[in-house]
């Protein structure tokens, strides 16, 4: 009866993708800003987990938006 | 000569980073209506592209205090309003100022957690196999098939007397409640129609007796825990389940339950369970299904705004003392806020330094500002000035 769930498919949870490390360096540089300053993401919280993403990641978050259709968020993937 | 649609689409995609995705879908449509010309689309476009520049936030904007006061200003109607609206619902459920209260101190649990489960196709059209789910859903323990339960002294022994009404309508058979009794240690039991006699082989004292009888009617015997009670609705084609006390966890779970819909007014269980963008779009849409319940509207600007804040670090974090507030780098703006002598108190014996960065601290001590015009720094380069100078004199 019990059944092995994809939390990705629910409608709350956005897309998440892991950046690569070219990616990620062309994205701080274009905002001019450190690791540190972005949002962070728990190594436990379970989109993480999923993609299997380590810390100092950065992790692209394709959310959807109702004022500006889709938009682009960035987290960081920390320790606790 | 008219510009064909691949030509408007190929100018569109050139202006992907300038324009959010809404207003050029919004402008692909309208402009593959109109006959153009390659001048009247550049100018269509220029004009666009200005007034979104207008529209934007500027720099420097204080867009917290007008959030703040844009869902302070809706909220003060809300206390005097929630009164009339009280226990309509089946469900009773806390709405109102009560609630968006509990949902941005980020509440650990809410007052009355409740779920919104939807069933997959299948399930949601035939109305006995949605009952067939939300009898697995809700949990039941063995007291609630009872009509009483007595100690007998005497003979030694805990009687329990079943509601063959209950037991029928719970579609519980007596041999699953016996196979779950017989699992306990120590007992035998004795069926006499819907009397059920569970006997201890020791003899036992009253006290004994009665701590087995409470430990007999907590028996789990089927359905999730922390569902106490469910609904079954029918809401236009589909069959809906609300629940009061929310796992969302075990319930995704449970076959024929539509993974992608179902929800729960737990926020911090969200964020557990789907992570924290889940967490993030949930305290939007609470907050504002909570505003839209009272006729009122607040723009979703703001409550994305308070929900991105509150949901930064990776988990949920309230508003104030011992959440955003309480974690400002400035000893004088935390100290401002509240418990303000604890705050000064701490900053001297830790030797903290105040960087006089923020907006609070400047008010505090009276200089300038860092906000809207005062963002604005101007630097001198000096070469070029004495440069300049040097020129002038010759």
């Amino acid at each position: 009866m019990r059944r092995v769930v994809d939390i990705s498919k629910h409608e709350l949870v956005p897309k998440h993708e892991v950046m690569s490390e070219e990616e990620a360096k062309e994205l701080l540089e274009r905002l001019n800003i450190t690791k540190g300053q972005l949002p962070k993401i728990l190594k436990s919280d379970p989109m993480v987990q999923k993609i299997k993403a380590k810390p100092g990641d950065i992790i692209k978050i394709t959310r959807k938006s109702p004022t500006a259709g889709t938009t682009i968020y960035y987290r960081v993937v920390v320790n606790e | 000569m008219h510009l064909s649609r691949e030509e408007i689409d190929a100018r569109l995609e050139e202006l992907r980073d300038k324009l959010p995705q809404s207003i050029l879908e919004e402008l692909r449509q309208e402009l593959h209506r109109a006959k153009l010309t390659k001048e009247a689309l550049e100018s269509i476009i220029e004009e666009v592209l200005k007034r979104y520049e207008y529209a934007r936030v500027e720099p420097g904007e204080a867009v917290g205090v007008v959030a703040a006061q844009s869902m302070g200003e809706p909220s003060t109607q809300m206390t005097m309003r929630t009164f009339h609206y009280a226990g309509v619902a089946e469900l009773n459920v806390t709405l109102g100022l009560p609630r968006i209260i509990e949902i941005v101190d980020a509440r650990k649990k809410p007052s009355t957690p409740m779920m919104t489960i939807y069933l997959e196709e299948e399930y949601a059209r035939d109305k006995e196999k949605a009952e067939q789910v939300a009898q697995e859903i809700e949990t039941l323990y063995l007291e609630d098939l009872l009509e009483k339960s007595e100690i007998d002294i005497v003979h030694q022994r805990v009687n329990l007397y079943f509601d063959e009404y209950e037991m029928r309508r719970r579609k519980v058979e007596m041999e699953e409640v016996l196979k779950k009794l017989g699992s306990i240690k120590g007992v035998s039991t004795e069926v006499a129609g819907n009397v059920v006699s569970v006997i201890p082989e020791k003899t036992s004292s009253i006290k004994e007796l009665r701590k087995l009888e409470n430990r007999v009617k907590g028996i789990h015997l089927r359905g999730i825990k922390d569902i106490r009670r469910v609904v079954l609705r029918r809401e236009g084609e589909e069959y809906v389940i609300y629940t009061e006390g929310s796992n969302l966890k075990d319930v995704l779970r449970i076959e024929g339950v539509d993974i992608t819909r179902t929800k729960t007014n737990d926020i911090t269980e969200i964020q557990r369970v789907l992570g924290i963008e889940a967490g993030r779009n949930a305290i939007i849409n609470e907050i504002q299904d909570t505003l839209n319940e009272q006729g009122l509207t607040v723009d979703v600007r703001h409550l994305m705004l308070v929900a991105d804040m509150m949901a930064v670090d990776g988990t949920i974090k309230a508003i104030g003392r011992h959440g955003v507030s309480g974690e400002k780098a400035s000893v004088l703006a935390r100290a401002a806020f509240e418990i303000t002598v604890d705050h000064l108190l701490h900053a001297a014996v830790a030797g903290e330094y105040e960087e006089l960065e923020g907006i609070v601290e400047n008010v505090i001590v009276g200089r300038p500002v860092k906000l809207g015009t005062g963002m604005v720094e101007l630097v001198m380069r000096r070469e070029l000035e004495e440069a300049k100078e040097v020129k002038e004199a010759e």
